[in-house]
């Protein structure tokens, strides 16, 4: 569904930020992006919803290239894609229904689809009775959950969420993380970035570990207690 | 599209100001173009009256043969540009002298006026320079003293209306490219001013199509609306110098309804330009 394969990102003025990346994320799995600030997780989630392009290898997400796929491939794509943030993103002059209902009408949905759409996943997300609430009467895990609800309403397959529970307290994140669990359990593949250790290590999920732009262990592939990969000991033939 | 038109209109109330400047620019430049337009148009009919009396007159020296001057019209006459020639005498010039400009009938009094051969000419063959052109054939005799056909004034007619189709068409593009930039500030502004929720569109799937159609929407109408203000003011203006001056045609409703069209593009241009340029920015 999620294929890097020897995915390299450099930036213009930064430079490098990723090299050698190569990772599957299979149908309804769960999968931490861990690793210190600059590793390169939020870069590795742009490529995944594709607003950057990498700079060798591809990116496949659910058969769309990353390195070929045209801006309106891209924007069908996204329908299938939910995407979460740190900051919530939300518009702060629309109520809570109107933020997830936004997701909808920007995307050619029949207007009497919208409605019940919106009810259903506010429900889901536990703010059915908070739907007529502006973002700022509620609390960021609030926002976090109305963004989610957002996030869920067009279906994703793929759940997206770049530190969503980093302006959280230990109450709201544990909460966020149950209903990102929670949505993981019906299906939809969860891919979340944080550096948010103890969450990582409470739960039993897989484990990307990045650093300085490149994987530095990965639960799916190496045993747990084997000795991490050296960095540059990559597959060759990427860099060109 | 509801929602598309209902946010075409929230760009007036963001920048009302720049609104309503991209929408005068646009209204001056049609009415610039139109102005001319209109005396352009207004030119050609009068040279269409004149074209229809555009006659050559060849004048015959006094005491030509009768004989030479009907070999004269019978060559004159086969030109594929005739329609036909005539001769007129001097009693009948005098007279018709008189009549054309009774104004002037004292002066002619005493005045001898020679005979001349008048050569009419096809339609389609009666602009200047095919009039010249037969003029100067017509003017190689040697009897031929002088050759009148009113040159000035169809040549001048002429360049006026070249001249105005031109002023008005230099003008009308100086403004409308001043309104082009001034659409795209506007947009440019609806833009950033939006660029939160334009980048939460496309998060969540909005194609590039879905994110412009506001702003060309927002671009359309006000053009439709400089357009119709332009209208306005042109038939207005027409509708003036028709009163206090000569009467004036003002344009038929294809070529109104063209100038609102006009309107439009040149909305649709500025935000077209603009928001390719701004949306890559948010
Ligand atoms: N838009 C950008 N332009 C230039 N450099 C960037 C950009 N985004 C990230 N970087 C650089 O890429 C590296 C990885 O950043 P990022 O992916 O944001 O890491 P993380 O999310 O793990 O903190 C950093 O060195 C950062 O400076
Ligand atoms: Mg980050």
């Amino acid at each position: 569904m999620i294929k890097f394969q020897g995915v390299g990102k450099e930036y213009p003025r930064t430079g490098i930020a990723l090299s050698h990346i190569t990772f599957h994320v299979r149908k309804g799995e769960f999968v931490f992006l861990t690793g210190p600030s600059g590793s390169g997780k939020s870069t590795i989630l742009k490529l995944v919803f594709m607003e950057e392009k990498p700079s060798h290898g591809d990116v496949r997400v659910s058969g769309v290239s990353g390195r070929g796929a045209s801006r309106r491939e891209i924007a069908k794509l996204r329908r299938k894609l939910g995407i979460v943030f740190q900051d919530f993103r939300l518009l702060e002059d629309r109520n809570a229904e109107a933020n997830v209902a936004f997701a909808l009408e920007v995307t050619d949905t029949p207007k009497a689809a919208i409605q019940p759409r919106v009810h259903r996943v506010l429900a889901q997300v536990g703010l059915a009775s908070k739907a007529t609430s502006f973002p700022r009467e509620l609390s960021g895990g609030e926002q976090q959950r109305v963004a989610i609800a957002r996030a869920l309403v067009n279906d994703p397959f793929i759940l997206i969420a770049d530190e969503p529970t980093g302006n959280l307290d230990d109450r709201a994140t544990r909460g966020i993380f149950q209903l990102l669990r929670d949505i993981n359990s019906t299906g939809t593949a969860v891919v979340m970035a944080t550096h948010d250790l103890d969450l990582v290590r409470r739960a039993d999920c897989r484990v990307i570990e990045l650093n300085h732009g490149r994987i530095v262990y990965d639960s799916a592939e190496t045993p747990v207690g084997a000795p991490e990969p050296e960095p540059g000991r990559a597959p060759t033939g990427d860099t060109a | 599209m509801r929602l598309a038109t209902r946010e075409a209109f929230t760009g007036f109330r963001k920048a009302p100001l720049l609104s309503t400047l991209g929408i005068l620019t646009i209204a001056f430049s049609l009415f610039a173009f139109g102005l001319f337009a209109l005396v352009a148009l207004n030119i050609r009919n009068a040279l269409r009256t004149v074209e229809e009396r555009v006659e050559i007159r060849a004048f015959v020296a006094d005491g030509t043969s009768p004989e030479a001057i009907s070999t004269a019209m019978g060559d004159i006459g086969s030109f594929p540009e005739v329609l036909r020639v005539t001769y007129v005498s001097p009693e009948e010039g005098l007279v018709r002298a008189k009549k054309e400009m009774s104004e002037f009938s004292d002066v002619f009094e005493s005045e001898f006026l020679p005979g001349s051969m008048d050569i009419r000419l096809r339609p389609g063959f009666r602009d200047p320079t095919t009039v010249k052109a037969v003029a100067e054939r017509a003017g190689t005799y040697e009897f031929v003293d002088d050759i009148g056909y009113g040159q000035e004034w169809v040549e001048n007619l002429y360049k006026l209306r070249t001249l105005a189709t031109f002023a008005g068409l230099a003008l009308g593009a100086a403004f409308a490219l001043v309104a082009v930039i001034i659409i795209g500030a506007t947009i440019r502004t609806a833009v950033l001013a939006r660029s939160r929720e334009i980048a939460i569109m496309r998060l969540v799937g909005a194609t590039d199509g879905f994110v412009r159609l506001p702003f060309l929407i927002d671009g359309f109408v006000k053009g439709v609306l400089g357009g119709l203000l332009a209208l306005g003011m042109t038939w207005f203006a027409s509708e003036t110098i028709s009163r206090s001056m000569i009467r004036t045609e003002f344009f038929d409703t294809r070529v109104a309804v063209l100038g609102v069209i006009a309107g439009a593009l040149i909305g649709l241009l500025g935000s077209l330009f603009s928001v390719g340029r701004h949306l890559k920015e948010v």
